[in-house]
């Protein structure tokens, strides 16, 4: 069988066996007493000094192999990259949180982000493998003709790409921050590293096989753990066949916890301190005013009196951090406000759909539920670092074939995932909810100390209330190697996928973002006579001034552009996706009706989530408060009404104007048969 | 165009039929997840398992369908000019 293995498969088979034979020997090491601390540092040296020699290996000077991996990348590996590539920090740290925090509901993105792929399969890929340049804005430009839909192209590309890249590089700031203890700003510049020496001197080549690499060390870190806690907990080691029982188990706890005593004690004391927050936001400037008056009395009885000076510096304190004016104020207290209301709320039981009291909000959850799976797989099948990947096959056969490898290797992720929150979920209920607070598990403490855990023991019965513990969504992977009560190295094995998770998506977005700069706007708009030589060495300096404004960027710390995220759907989903299927499958489709079909789904999608989010903008021109959402849609499915729009407006504007001389050629191109592409 | 190739023809209906079913599995069966609920798979109720699991596996075998499919189009009507 090892001699049927083609020469690459006996490479990365060699490379997983070093791995693991490297986790191996660290665990053995660390039984022998190495302090936690180096199984940190040996991970995060060992992994990018891997990725680096692939990149230093792949390096090249050829134009094709640095933005298409010369056209010679087996299906089984695209799929690979594709996966790595495909999921970021956030799919391998946030997706198990989400889907502990809203269960059922959390799986729109399990559906929405594999749903994707259909479409790629079906629509897109085999048609931009035919085609065979070397971008998005490529294909549109040779469909519809003319330079103004490269440049709106290239516009939302980077738009969704930049958001993106940023939360990369911040992702690997915190792991690096939280695993090896280094200061946040470092990490960042450290994660720079780590994306440069992959692309910087192969490119899309070099991408490719680091991906590869990154894909084995990201699955094998987020497999491990969850089978050993399913073995503990089950006897079973495949978690995704058996967190039915556990799950069930969890329904069990929940339908009895939910409703105790103490349960509805707790969320009646948080709605009363949402009540006392809500009166104070209404009295404001006045209750402010009081409050540090109330302060400022109370520290003087106590000063008369003979107290601990500690109570009085307490005191003190509370005083100094009370809000400098009511504008803070009102702000600080609204959030107050919410996250007490949040707490109020009863739990929602982890399997049940569409959860509501009345049959209205069941339907608001149910339309919320099924826009955002659109949205997520419209947006999917747009992200043009997706999309490009399958420019990289040596076949159209290929490009079809490894959608099916890509979709394989990220759906035993997304399967795992909701395994994960069950157990987490399980272990919760069954041995934190009601224990005396003093007596809480180990990991329970540390994850507090960096703020990811926080308890509250709001009716002071010394006893933790389900509602009185609140988890941050990333813990939940990081945290289950110290749950299963297993080694510090599974913990390094976990920050080291998660940091694979995060470098692999960085290195293809910072890749799409350098070649829609030097490739579409340099190349293709301002200097079509340069020579190959030089437009790789502006491919390559553009890649450095992109990585260095991004790592700038992500080291402030932009709260804001985090969860800008999920809004890449939405964007590249209603910019791209219109134009990209009608210009395929529909040859009346025109260089009009695509661009104000694009200016106006994008238009309609920004519009919509800065309304949503921002309120008005008075200096844009629109609106003061906040818009009511159209029909219950949060924002991050805002994308619902922008690909809508796009349709239409590509339609009607295509059908009043007259397709370019050049389309009927190009679509008889891509259309016909063999599995030949074409010669570029 | 004026006259349409058979290969292409049959792509798009294979394309569009794979696409419809690609629709009600998602938002058809979806729409039904709490009334699925009612129904026990390996423990599961049904509808959580279908929308965790279930679904993924279809949308794999759309995707080996269609490649499959598509293969065999191409080796029937490709005449070797490329």
């Amino acid at each position: 069988m090892f001699a049927s293995l083609t020469r690459l498969q006996r490479y990365y088979l060699y490379y997983t066996a070093v791995f693991l034979g490297f986790v191996g020997l660290l665990a053995l090491l660390e039984r022998n007493g190495m302090p936690p601390r180096w199984v940190g540092y040996a991970f995060l040296v060992f992994t990018v000094t891997m990725y680096a020699m692939i990149g230093v290996f792949s390096r090249t000077t050829d134009v094709s192999e640095y933005y298409v991996a010369g056209r010679r990348v087996p299906a089984f590996f695209n799929g690979m990259a594709t996966g790595a590539d495909w999921m970021s920090a956030a799919s391998f740290m946030g997706l198990a949180g989400t889907l502990y925090l809203q269960g059922f509901q959390g799986l729109a993105y399990v559906i929405g982000w594999t749903g994707g792929f259909v479409l790629v399969a079906l629509l897109l890929a085999p048609y931009l493998r035919r085609f065979g340049q070397y971008t998005i804005p490529d294909f549109l430009c040779a469909r519809y003709g003319g330079n103004t839909i490269r440049l709106i192209a290239v516009f939302a590309a980077i738009l969704a790409s930049f958001v993106y890249v940023v939360a990369q590089i911040y992702g690997v700031g915190v792991i690096t921050s939280r695993f090896v203890s280094l200061q946040f700003e470092v990490g960042v510049f450290v994660g720079l590293a780590g994306i440069l020496v992959c692309s910087f001197l192969g490119g899309m080549r070099a991408v490719t096989w680091t991906q590869v690499a990154q894909y084995l060390i990201l699955i094998v870190a987020y497999l491990t753990p969850v089978a050993i806690l399913s073995f503990n907990v089950t006897g079973n080691p495949v978690p995704q066949m058996v967190y039915g029982q556990v799950l069930e188990k969890v329904s069990a706890l929940e339908s009895r916890l939910f409703k105790s005593e103490a349960e509805l004690a707790v969320r009646e004391l948080y709605r009363e301190r949402a009540d006392l927050y809500a009166q104070k936001i209404m009295q404001l400037p006045n209750s402010l005013m009081i409050e540090r008056e109330r302060l400022g009395a109370e520290i003087n009885a106590l000063k008369s009196s003979d107290v601990q000076m500690r109570e009085i510096i307490a005191l003190e304190r509370q005083r100094r951090e009370l809000p400098l004016d009511p504008e803070q104020a009102r702000e600080r207290w609204e959030k107050e406000m919410f996250a007490a209301v949040d707490r109020s709320k009863p739990p929602i039981p982890h399997a049940e759909a569409f959860p509501g009291d009345t049959q209205a909000e069941r339907d608001a959850q149910r339309i919320n539920f099924l826009a955002l799976i659109f949205c997520l797989t419209v947006g999917t099948a747009a992200l043009p670092h997706v999309l490009m990947r399958y420019y990289t096959t040596p076949t159209v056969a290929q490009a079809r074939h490894s959608v099916f490898w890509s979709l394989l290797f990220i759906v035993i992720l997304y399967v795992t995932a909701p395994a994960y929150a069950v157990f987490a979920k399980f272990e919760v209920l069954s041995n934190l909810t009601g224990i005396p607070i003093a007596k809480l598990p180990g990991w329970v403490a540390a994850w507090a100390k960096v703020g990811l855990v926080s308890i509250e023991d709001i009716n002071a019965d010394g006893i933790l209330q389900f509602a009185e513990l609140s988890l941050n969504p990333d813990v939940i992977v990081l945290a289950t190697p110290e749950i299963a009560g297993m080694p510090y190295v599974v913990s390094g094995l976990v920050a080291a996928g998660a940091l694979a998770a995060a470098l692999s998506t960085a290195d293809g977005l910072l890749l799409t973002i350098t070649s829609a700069l030097s490739h579409d706007v340099y190349y293709r708009i301002f200097r079509p006579q340069s020579s190959t030589q030089f437009r790789l060495v502006i491919a390559k300096s553009l890649l450095l001034v992109v990585a260095v404004f991004a790592a700038t960027v992500a080291a402030q710390k932009p709260g804001t552009i985090l969860s800008m995220v999920a809004w890449a759907f939405s964007i590249a989903g209603s910019a791209f996706f219109p134009a990209l299927v009608l210009g395929i499958f529909w040859a009346r489709a025109t260089r009009a009706g695509a661009v104000a079909g694009m200016v106006v789904g994008l238009g309609l999608t920004l519009y919509y989530i800065l309304r949503l989010e921002f309120g008005g903008y008075a200096w844009l021109g629109f609106g003061d408060g906040s818009l009511d959402p159209w029909f219950h849609l949060q924002s991050t499915s805002a994308g619902v009404f922008g690909i809508a729009a796009g349709f239409l407006t590509n339609i009607a504007v295509s059908l009043v104007t007259r397709p370019a001389p050049g389309a009927a050629d190009f679509l008889a191109r891509i259309r016909r048969p063999g599995s030949r592409p074409e010669a570029p | 165009m004026s006259e349409i190739s058979p290969y292409w023809r049959k792509t798009r209906a294979l394309t569009a039929w794979l696409l419809l079913l690609w629709v009600i599995l998602t938002f058809g069966v979806s729409w039904f997840a709490r009334e699925l609920n009612e129904y026990r798979f390996f423990g599961f109720p049904f509808g959580f398992y279908f929308a965790a699991q279930g679904i993924l596996l279809c949308y794999l075998g759309i995707i080996v369908h269609y490649s499959r499919r598509m293969n065999q189009l191409d080796a029937e009507y490709d005449d070797g000019e490329a």
